[in-house]
């Protein structure tokens, strides 16, 4: 099948006064055309970063400092600077966590949609007012005409998530990167919000790459999972596999850690201690610190690998018996 | 004392200190001169007070390296034949104690209201309404205003007298609002938390708490307001003794000699007006550096360079 | 924003209240009316009899209430020294001060909004650097002391330019005499607005600088580039328009200080405008002047205070909208 996008060991560098923080290391990660892939881990665990530096969009001391992404084709991340804004909000759209913080508070949401698409095309603004109606429709904005004319301050978190997620689908573009969409809003929006994700995403035929920290949204919506930590990526695979038969000890942990999954104890098993800053990752496996299996091997540093379940996992206690066919 | 020394080099604060070479540097430059200004009786080459000592004969000298200056008068001498050097010392350490004469004065004026107006609710508004104003108004404007009025009511003579105590005052007055917003804001800040909480549950006296738990959390915003005040009040004060209700001409201050030798600079004496103008913009530069230095140190939230 | 705009009028008349208050309880105390009028040599007897029928005897806020009533209908004294009404002698010397705080805040404005943008976006570059550098030296620099400066370099050593008075004017309208027009009266103007204008000029880019580099780590920001907009639309609507806001709410209040600092300006390059007059006044002992003087200021104060916060009103749309509920 077609790729529509392969990052190929990416690293991304913090470059600070004393020291240089790796915050991604070589992560390696392919999506399909339509493909919906999660992106999981702890905060910190360098998920968001990945996800801003596919359309190179790291804040200030961090840069990619080495690897390459390829979408649709084209190594995006050797762009210009001009050639990869072209990229952003028009083929890569991205939703961010905070739908309060995300739209300007002193233009209208009229002004901030139409903006997008004159970013990216030529349209006049009689044009670009009708796909913005067309896009707040899709997302089930009641009588969008007079929304236009509004500021973001008369709208509710969940509507202006709606609103973010129509102003990404603007330029009907192939992939969305939605960072942590549902994290700021209620229980119950959270649902609204990702069926709405979920549905635009198959009728569209959007690649997207969902990153969080809850692993009950990812089961819902992605066809695939990467689980991050400190950095790299530990577990890889559909997420069936990963959630019925997880394989690294992190994700196990991180499964035991949810309640529906808390087994007959009725208690939730937590992972002892905490994942380490970017300036103190050990050597070798980054989670060994943490591990229960955790043994003199681990002082090397595991690769993904083939294992039973199907998924690729980092770790040396993975077994790998049915592996070798592959 | 050895002991808080001790903390002092193994602390952050000396750790990025020395690495600023900006702010190393203005703390030397600012040390020499402070002790400069404290010591003048003992380095400064003439007395500038004592008449005995000034020759009228030795008056408007250009420096030492010029044609006609005198080997005597390093930097030259102003109209009345005082060295400038020697006057310059003198005059910065009545700018320096003025300076922080007011910003004490200030700070305990801003703390208390401060205090007040962010611990109890009634007095907040009154309080803070009248800080406003102040600010709205200038904090120079009031303080000309209350020199003006203040010398109308001593007269121009006795004014000159206690000249010092009442520049402090002025300044004292003027500037106290910046203060207290910002005790106020800082209380408002620190009595939402739960020790307070926790310190009101197990009966503690409100004055106890508001000196034993807030008062020391609104240190580290007055300790960075506090840099810039002193700038500000050393500012002040020239401008107050450049119009003429600041330190008379027989005591001045870096900015009556200023004052004193803008008359001369037409006549080509330029040096009693830029000495002493580039040894205060020196001060105060070097003091605003350190402030800034400061508030960068000990507000990292701003410190996104 | 109705309900707003009177509670902000009703405001501003209170604090003129105070203002008014404080500058009678001065003339009340240490003002001489009875000089103004007839000067010292008349006999005590003569004195009480003057104070007598100008109602001077009359309890303190009966008076004031009189010293209320003429000044709402502008009428504040008489001025000792010009023997003239002060309102006269102030509405004179007005259009001096105020073409100088013009000139000024043109300039602040005019140079501030580049070099604040610039020095915010490219906060690494050299000439980022450069003037952040000059702008601490110019925060340091008395405003005296720099138009000293200006007057050694340019009048003394040079000769290029007038180092005191207005030059020639032209009157406009029967009353305003103004050096705008004529090429006399610019040359005049140059030095007093530069030196005026170069204490604002490093505080107001400070200002902007610092709140548009805190804009420009928001979330909306960082969400526009997201979206792939050229960078000037980033910067110019996204960034600036936000950056605005608190620009104009301390800016306004700031231009309006600058007329505190025209005193200082006015008196080192004798210009004769209100601040200088001021200062004459105070050296004269010219108590009714002197007070109508804090007044007419403190009302210059209190209306720009009071427009600034209603044109903060009328940007942002939290606070239009708000009022409008």
């Amino acid at each position: 099948m077609e790729k529509l996008l392969a990052i190929n060991k990416l690293s991304v560098d913090f470059t600070l006064r004393e020291s240089t923080l790796r915050a991604v290391n070589k992560v390696s990660l392919s999506l399909d055309r339509g493909e919906r892939l999660g992106i999981v881990g702890e905060s910190g665990a360098g998920k968001s970063v990945l996800g801003f530096s596919i359309i190179n969009l790291i804040s200030k001391p961090g840069r990619i400092a080495e690897g390459s992404v390829i979408f649709q084709g084209e190594e995006i991340s050797a762009y210009s600077y001009e050639q990869m804004r072209r990229v952003r909000g028009d083929r890569i759209s991205m939703i961010f966590q905070d739908p309060m913080m995300t739209l300007n508070p002193v233009l209208t949401i009229g002004e901030q949609m139409r903006e997008s698409l004159k970013a990216h095309m030529e349209v006049s603004t009689a044009q670009a007012n009708e796909i913005c109606l067309e896009k707040l429709r899709k997302v089930y904005i009641p009588s969008p005409e007079k929304r236009l004319e509004q500021y973001p301050h008369e709208f509710s978190g969940g509507m202006r998530q709606r609103i973010i997620i129509a102003i990404s689908l603007l330029t009907n573009p192939a992939m969305i990167i939605a960072d942590e969409p549902t994290t700021a809003l209620d229980v119950t929006i959270q649902a609204e919000i990702m069926e709405l994700l979920l549905e635009l995403c198959e009728t569209e035929q959007m690649g997207l790459i969902l990153i969080t920290h809850d692993l009950a949204v990812v089961s819902q919506v992605t066809q695939r999972i990467a689980v991050m930590y400190a950095g790299t990526i530990v577990e890889l695979g559909r997420t069936e596999d990963i959630i019925t038969h997880p394989q690294h000890p992190y994700t196990i942990g991180l499964l035991g850690a949810l309640p529906q999954r808390a087994g007959s104890s009725g208690r939730l098993n937590q992972i002892p201690g905490v994942m380490p800053g970017l300036a103190r990752i050990p050597r070798g496996c980054p989670f060994k610190n943490r591990c229960s299996l955790a043994a003199e091997i681990c002082a090397t540093k595991p690769h993904l690998r083939k294992s039973s379940s199907g998924s690729e996992a980092a770790c040396h206690m993975v077994g790998t018996e049915q592996s070798t066919a592959a | 004392m050895i002991n808080f020394l001790r903390r002092l080099r193994s602390s952050d604060f000396s750790y990025y200190f020395f690495r600023d070479p900006i702010a190393l540097v203005s703390f030397a430059v600012l040390l020499v001169l402070v002790v400069a200004a404290f010591s003048a009786p003992l380095i400064a080459p003439h007395n500038p007070y004592d008449p005995t000592t000034i020759d009228i004969m030795d008056s408007e000298l250009p420096p030492a390296w010029a044609a006609e200056g005198s080997r005597n008068f390093l930097l030259g001498t102003d109209d009345m034949g005082r060295g400038m050097f020697s006057t310059m010392l003198y005059g910065m350490r009545i700018s320096i104690i003025i300076g922080l004469g007011a910003v004490l004065l200030q700070a305990m004026i801003g703390i208390v209201v401060g205090l007040l107006s962010g611990y109890i609710k009634r007095l907040d508004s009154i309080l803070m309404r009248i800080a406003d104003v102040q600010l709205s108004f200038s904090t120079y404007m009031i303080a000309i205003f209350i020199g003006a009025t203040f010398q109308m009511v001593f007269g121009v003579a006795n004014y000159e007298k206690i000249a010092a105590p009442l520049l402090i005052l002025i300044i004292g007055l003027a500037e106290w609002p910046q203060y207290a917003r910002t005790v106020r804001a800082s209380v408002l800040a620190e009595r939402q938390k739960e020790y307070i909480e926790a310190a009101r549950v197990i009966g503690l006296s409100k004055v106890r708490i508001m000196w034993r738990h807030i008062l020391p959390n609104t240190l580290s915003p007055v300790l960075v307001i506090s840099t810039v005040q002193v700038a500000n009040a050393i500012m002040s004060e020239a401008a107050l003794s450049f119009l003429g209700l600041g330190m008379p001409q027989n005591k001045p201050s870096l900015g009556s000699l200023i004052t004193s030798g803008f008359e001369y600079i037409f006549s080509g004496s330029w040096w009693i007006t830029i000495f002493p103008g580039i040894l205060l913009v020196t001060l105060i530069l070097v003091i605003n550096l350190l402030g800034d230095w400061v508030r960068d140190y000990l507000n990292p939230k701003l410190y996104k360079g | 924003m109705f309900a707003f705009t009177v509670r902000r009028v009703a405001q501003a008349v209170l604090v003129m209240l105070i203002i008014s208050l404080i500058g009678f309880s001065i003339k009340h105390n240490f003002g001489d009316p009875v000089r103004e009028l007839v000067g010292e040599r008349v006999t005590p007897q003569e004195r009480q009899q003057i104070r007598d029928q100008l109602g001077l005897n009359d309890p303190f806020m009966v008076q004031y209430g009189r010293f209320l009533k003429s000044a709402v209908h502008g009428d504040l004294g008489r001025s000792f020294f010009f023997k003239k009404p002060v309102t006269e002698v102030i509405l004179a010397k007005a259009p001096a001060t105020l073409e100088l705080v013009f000139c000024a805040s043109l300039i602040v404005i005019l140079l501030s909004v580049p070099l604040g943008i610039y020095s915010a976006i490219h906060p690494r570059r050299l000439l980022s650097r450069l003037i952040m550098g000059v702008s601490i030296v110019g925060v340091s620099m008395p405003v005296f002391l720099t138009a000293i400066l200006l007057i050694y370099i340019f009048s003394v050593e040079l000769g290029w330019l007038p180092s005191f008075g207005r030059g020639e004017t032209v009157q406009l309208f029967g009353f305003w005499d103004s050096g705008l027009l004529t090429r006399d009266g610019l040359r005049h103007l140059l030095m007093p607005s530069v030196a005026l204008s170069s204490i604002m000029l490093p505080l107001f880019i400070r200002l902007i600088r610092s709140e548009m580099m805190e804009v420009l780590e928001t979330e909306y920001v960082k969400f526009a580039w997201a979206k792939g907009l050229r960078p000037r639309r980033v910067w110019y609507v996204h960034a600036f328009k936000n950056t605005l806001l608190p620009v104009i709410t301390v800016g306004g209040v700031q231009l309006g200080i600058m007329v505190a600092f025209t005193i200082l300006t006015e008196t080192v390059f004798q210009w004769q405008g209100m601040g200088s007059m001021f200062i004459e006044s105070v050296e004269r002992a010219d108590t009714a002047l002197m007070v109508s003087y804090i007044v007419v200021v403190g009302f210059i104060f209190v209306v720009v205070n009071t427009l600034v916060d209603l044109i903060y009103g009328l940007v942002n749309p939290t606070v239009r909208i708000a009022g409008r509920k």
